[in-house]
């Protein structure tokens, strides 16, 4: 079972590491996984 | 081909340490939102001497008294261990004190914004008629001050930004316009700050490499403030001021942003220009942001140690003809993350680091040394963000592993030997590949270095429109020596024209 299954996601990403599209899209390859908050920010 | 060269660099720093305090946004949110916190009442307990911020290790290298190499010998953090033979001038530039700074924006203010204290223009001359960047017709564009009580008005009541001096008032920029928001007092001490540094690091590039000023045909500033009024708030153009200011008569200029990356993007513009023979000698020069003063010093001060980002940064290149020496920049061999490239690191990388290196039928390992985002780690990881540059250098070798171009056991050996420790300060755009330029004069005239990847991104999201973030990269190389001239001897001529009239005469046939 996928961890995220069922699961509702806060994405925070960073831009010099994993942006937060980056993440969003490796999340949605879990149908019953649900972004509700996706954001990169610049920690630099 | 003939490519552009860059020539010369300046880098310089000011300590500022009441600016840390008065305009960083980290303090001026706080201010804003918890007045009476416990960060903002210790954040003068943490702030260090204009001597500590000297013989700062990471400082001595911004301005060209120590090598990277040299900087990775040194026990971290390097907060800790101050370098005992550091001086305030360097190879590169210089190292500012803020009072000095404070007069420098006062020259620096052509529609006489700023007043300073009587008492505190006469403590500070002394010291300002011994810099040899600070000409006497400077000199004369302080004036005489004025009284402390006009300051005290102008600020109390008029909206004028304060300035201060070792938490004493000594000065204040006013509102350049009664209403309008791109106008008001904050916004042109920011832009002020941004012009008297940037001409700081410009009159540093001229006198360290004994320039003629009267040469530079353009100059272009990629800092990260805008200047313009209500109607452009973006107008423009911080390059046209500076290059008045240090007397670059004979140029022109305009800026170019994009976040952290405006470096990179005005390194290959400039280059470009310079190659495209539009113009000889092209200035890329950038002054500092007040607003990241003291970014991550919550942090700090949670940590116990020195609030590290107490510096404007500052910098300027000369980029030029092709002179046979000086390392030749590849603007055929360019990356940049394309709009439709994606926001994997895989993507980041592949835009940036390996399709340059693929243009050029090169490997990851033929590049030497790579410049990336040279942030200081002594700030960034207490603060929890890492080792910035660390991070780039694990990336590209990851990368190199995975087009099998390097072995997974070999990966933290590239990041020692294609790498740099960082040094540079978290201003955003002072950090972003450019720092190494000046190195790379040395390290590819001099030194051991063949080729250098000079590599800037930038955080266009913060602006709110586009998700998209950014990023440039060129490689530059050692000059083979040869200068090439595009001379067309006589007999190719005639071999041309012949060709020309045997072309024509058989269509004539054919026709």
């Amino acid at each position: 079972m996928n961890i995220l299954e069922n699961k509702k996601v806060i994405i925070i990403g960073d831009r010099d590491g994993v942006p937060g599209q980056a993440i969003e899209e490796c999340v949605k390859t879990v149908a019953t996984a649900e972004i509700v908050f996706s954001v990169t920010e610049c920690f630099v | 081909m003939n490519y552009s060269v860059i020539k010369s660099s300046g880098y310089i720093l000011v300590h500022v340490p009441d600016m840390v305090l008065q305009n960083g946004t980290t303090q001026t949110v706080e201010r804003l939102s918890n007045p009476e916190s416990d960060y903002l009442k210790a954040v003068n307990n943490h702030l260090r001497s204009y001597d500590e911020v000297v013989s700062y290790a990471p400082n001595q290298v911004y301005i060209g008294n120590m090598t990277p190499a040299e900087l990775g010998e040194i026990e971290k953090p390097w907060f800790k261990n101050n370098f005992e033979n550091a001086n305030r001038q360097g190879k590169f530039g210089e190292i500012m004190p803020q009072d000095e700074f404070i007069a420098m924006i006062k020259m620096e203010d052509v529609f006489d914004l700023v007043k300073l204290d009587k008492e505190f223009i006469k403590e500070v001359m002394p010291k300002l008629e011994m810099n040899s960047i600070i000409s006497e017709n400077k000199i004369k564009n302080l004036g005489e001050g004025v009284e402390y009580n006009e300051i005290k008005e102008l600020v109390d009541v008029q909206h004028s930004e304060p300035i201060y001096n070792n938490s004493k008032l000594v000065g204040c920029v006013k509102r350049a316009h009664d209403v309008d928001v791109n106008l008001n007092a904050h916004v042109m001490l920011e832009n002020l700050v941004v012009k008297a540094s940037g001409v700081i690091a410009f009159e540093n590039l001229i006198q360290k490499n004994n320039l003629n000023i009267e040469d530079v045909d353009y100059v272009i500033e990629c800092s990260e403030e805008a200047c313009g009024d209500m109607n452009q708030r973006g107008g423009g153009n911080f390059a046209k001021a500076i290059a008045e200011s240090v007397g670059a008569v004979n140029a022109t200029g305009s800026d170019v942003r994009g976040f952290c990356a405006g470096p990179i993007h005005a390194f290959i513009y400039a280059a470009s220009l310079v190659k495209a023979g539009t113009y000889d000698n092209v200035v890329v020069v950038a002054g500092g942001a007040t607003a990241k003063l003291g970014m991550n010093g919550k942090d700090h001060v949670k940590k116990e140690m020195p609030i590290l980002e107490d510096t404007l940064g500052g910098f300027a290149f000369l980029i030029s003809k092709n002179d046979g020496v000086s390392p030749i920049i590849r603007t055929d061999l360019t990356g940049r993350h394309t709009v439709g490239a994606g926001s994997s690191p895989q993507a980041v990388i592949g835009s940036l680091i390996m399709d340059p290196i693929e243009k050029a039928g090169l490997t990851i390992n033929d590049i030497d040394k790579y410049s990336v985002e040279m942030q200081n780690p002594d700030i960034t990881k207490p603060a929890g963000a890492g080792d910035v540059p660390e991070a780039n250098y694990k990336m590209i070798a990851a990368m190199g592993v995975k087009t099998k171009q390097i072995e997974r056991k070999d990966m933290m050996n590239f990041v020692k030997v294609h790498g740099m420790p960082g040094w540079a300060p978290t201003q955003g755009h002072i950090p972003s590949g450019v720092p190494y330029l000046g190195f790379a004069k040395d390290d590819m005239t001099t030194g051991d270095v063949n080729r250098a990847m000079i590599v800037g991104k930038g955080s266009l999201f913060l602006g709110r429109m586009t998700n998209l973030f950014d990023g440039a990269s060129v490689i530059l190389e050692r000059n083979p020596g040869k200068v090439e001239t595009e001379k067309i001897d006589k007999d190719e001529v005639n071999k041309l024209i012949a060709n020309a009239l045997r072309n024509f005469g058989m269509q004539m046939l054919e026709d």
